[in-house]
């Protein structure tokens, strides 16, 4: 899918697309622990999937097209002590077996990682069917299930070693558009922290995945401005890091959420149910109004305004200094 | 989108439709080269399967997309939405010079069929496994309604895979619903490899049979075979069309290659696959 592919620069920033940090990481892991093992839809390459087939062909199950089947089966393996690594592209996924991840693997508590591929509108132009927009909405529902979208390849990685140890079930949005890499050799990814990116006491830009960049952008433009903007890295939507965010409420007093997903019942909505009952302010809450059109991932997210001037937009509204 | 003249008139002869086939070929290339993106070796081995239906069987009007007798038709397997809007465009349902912006931005004609923008369409599929419930649906309201049109089902076999199939095979056969019938695109390849080599589905025919069905097998690019059997009516029971096909058909080097499901050609390949459609 070249289109999802072209970096979102001019080129001079190098990007990445984190399925191929992702499978690395399992092969190591499973290099070193056998119970690690892959379920996939016949999704074997877009999941990046084959180097870990070629490797293991025996801990790699290809259920055939049945994601249903696929998370039951996730379930069952966790039940015969494996630790399955579940991929599939993130609509089907979380679409068609919420049930099965819900029943099987959360209220069941068997340590399902649940990987989204290719999320948000990485499938841009093969239409809403293809959008995994729903997801932090239908996945942040289910009780006990950690729901996290590492943001650049040191993050994925992280989050894969960390979910491969952790126990629980967890899903995992996999990003294939490219993005640049956001965080620094010291960065320790941490479930349910948010990491701050940038300081900034005006307002808080809060992202999750492909925004992060962008809200590091906007925070560019809006210093340009003279407005100082905190930027949060949300690579855990569940649990929510509520006191990094309740801090940026107190110290900023107005809130930004950017996401690649619906605006509501997502970062948005989780946001905005947390500070509207401990420290009510203003917020923004960016992301897809409804079912896409038709376009590649670049064009969309400029469509929706998911990019630096629409975060620098809504912040400046918050500031009470208008559009542009 | 509006109803336009068609390009090919409806017809019952066999030489004719593969004519038609012919030329709806060329367009998926084209589109497909077009758009950068696709599913080319699905839309080629369903392409007769379509060309037959469209151009002889189905009972519809393309200027009355939506008139309530129409005969119902659900390409359950939607990422084949380029062969799809070739057929509908040729059809008459809308410009076939419009299929040419397949997958651009904003343009209506997304990579799987959209029923709130495309006439003809009577579902949104995409993801695989749908189509099958909602024809039982449609079956099942004509038959309440005590009419006599029909409903079509087009799935990939990989599609088969699903299990929301068998749930409406089992209701098919147990309502013994003879105005349903489903035509499997036996290519015998998905996305990743073959049927047989990712989660089996032979003995096929048999496993319909068991869920109440007639089975049907036929030469799936033989347009005349093809149109044949799907003009004749069963009774008391649903029926299963196995169209045995190829994906790819038609093009060499894209024929029964697991690659071509969503390779896009390069301009040299395109050339050469006119040039071999064209005979
Ligand atoms: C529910 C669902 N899971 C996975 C996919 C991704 N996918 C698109 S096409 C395809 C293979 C389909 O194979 P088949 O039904 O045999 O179609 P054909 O070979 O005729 O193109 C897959 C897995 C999907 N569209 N929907």
């Amino acid at each position: 899918m070249s289109a999802a592919e072209a970096p979102r620069a001019d080129g001079a920033v190098e990007t990445f697309d984190c399925r191929v940090a992702f499978a690395d990481e399992v092969i190591k892991l499973a290099r070193a622990d056998q119970r690690i093992v892959v379920v996939c839809n016949d999704s074997v390459g877009s999941s990046n999937m084959g180097a870990f087939q070629k490797e293991f062909p025996d801990r790699l199950v290809n259920v055939g097209i049945a994601e249903q089947n696929m998370v039951g089966v996730g379930a069952g393996l966790a039940n015969a002590g494996m630790i399955p690594f579940v991929c599939a592209a993130g609509p089907f996924l979380t679409g068609r077996a919420t049930e099965q991840i819900k029943a099987d693997c959360a209220y069941s508590q068997y340590p399902v990682v649940l990987c989204g591929m290719s999320p948000g509108m990485a499938y841009g132009e093969l239409g809403p069917t293809h959008h995994s927009i729903e997801d932090f909405a239908w996945m942040r529902a289910i009780a006990e299930l950690i729901v996290m979208a590492p943001v650049d390849p040191a993050e994925t990685r992280q989050a894969v070693q960390w979910a491969a140890q952790s126990g629980k079930p967890v899903y995992m949005r996999v990003a294939r558009f490219k993005i640049p890499a956001v965080t620094g050799p010291d960065h320790q990814f941490e479930p349910g922290r948010i990491s701050t990116l940038r300081e900034g006491s005006d307002v808080t830009l809060a992202a999750i995945g492909t925004m992060v960049s962008r809200a590091l952008d906007a925070a560019d433009l809006l210093a340009e401005e003279g407005i100082s903007a905190r930027v949060l890295n949300v690579s855990t939507l569940k649990p929510l890091d509520d006191a990094t965010i309740l801090k940026a409420a107190r110290e900023t007093g107005r809130i930004v959420t950017a996401e690649e997903a619906v605006s509501s019942g997502g970062l948005g909505g989780a946001i905005a149910e947390l500070v509207a009952q401990h420290h009510p302010v203003p917020m923004r809450i960016l992301g897809v109004p409804g079912f896409a059109p038709t376009g590649d991932t670049q064009f969309l997210l400029d469509h929706f305004g998911l990019n630096a001037a629409g975060l620098a937009k809504a912040a400046r509204e918050l500031m009470g200094k208008g559009g542009d | 989108m509006r109803a336009v003249e068609p390009t090919f008139e409806r017809t019952a002869d066999p030489e004719n439709l593969q004519h038609i086939a012919s030329a709806v070929r060329q367009k998926i290339v084209r589109t497909i080269a077009l758009a950068g993106l696709g599913h080319v070796g699905g839309d080629l081995s369903v392409t007769d399967i379509l060309t037959a239906l469209y151009f002889d069987v189905l009972d519809i009007d393309p200027a009355n997309p939506l008139k309530p007798d129409r005969d119902r038709f659900i390409l359950s397997k939607g990422h084949c939405a380029a062969a799809f809007y070739s057929v509908l465009s040729l059809r008459g349902f809308f410009d076939p010079a419009a299929v040419d912006t397949f997958m651009k931005p904003l343009s209506p004609l997304n990579g799987h069929p959209n029923r709130r923008k495309i006439p003809g369409v009577e579902a949104n599929t995409g993801p695989l496994g749908h189509g099958l419930p909602i024809g039982l649906g449609a079956a099942i309201g004509a038959k309440v309604t005590g009419q006599s049109w029909r409903t079509f089902v087009v799935v990939g076999d990989g599609e088969l895979q699903e299990g929301s199939n068998w749930e409406a095979a089992m209701a098919a056969g147990h309502r013994g619903l003879d105005t349903l019938t489903v035509i499997v695109d036996r290519n015998r390849f998905q996305q990743g490899a073959g049927t047989e080599a990712t989660n089996r589905l032979e003995p096929l025919a048999d496993k319909f049979r068991a869920f109440g069905w007639d089975v049907i097998d036929v030469d799936g690019h033989d347009v005349g075979a093809l149109r044949d059997v799907l003009a004749t009516r069963g009774s008391g029971k649903p029926r299963a069309i196995i169209a045995k096909t190829n994906k790819g058909r038609g093009v060499s080097f894209m024929e029964d290659l697991v690659d071509w499901h969503h390779k896009v050609p390069n301009a040299e390949q395109v050339e050469l696959a006119l040039k071999e459609l064209a005979r």
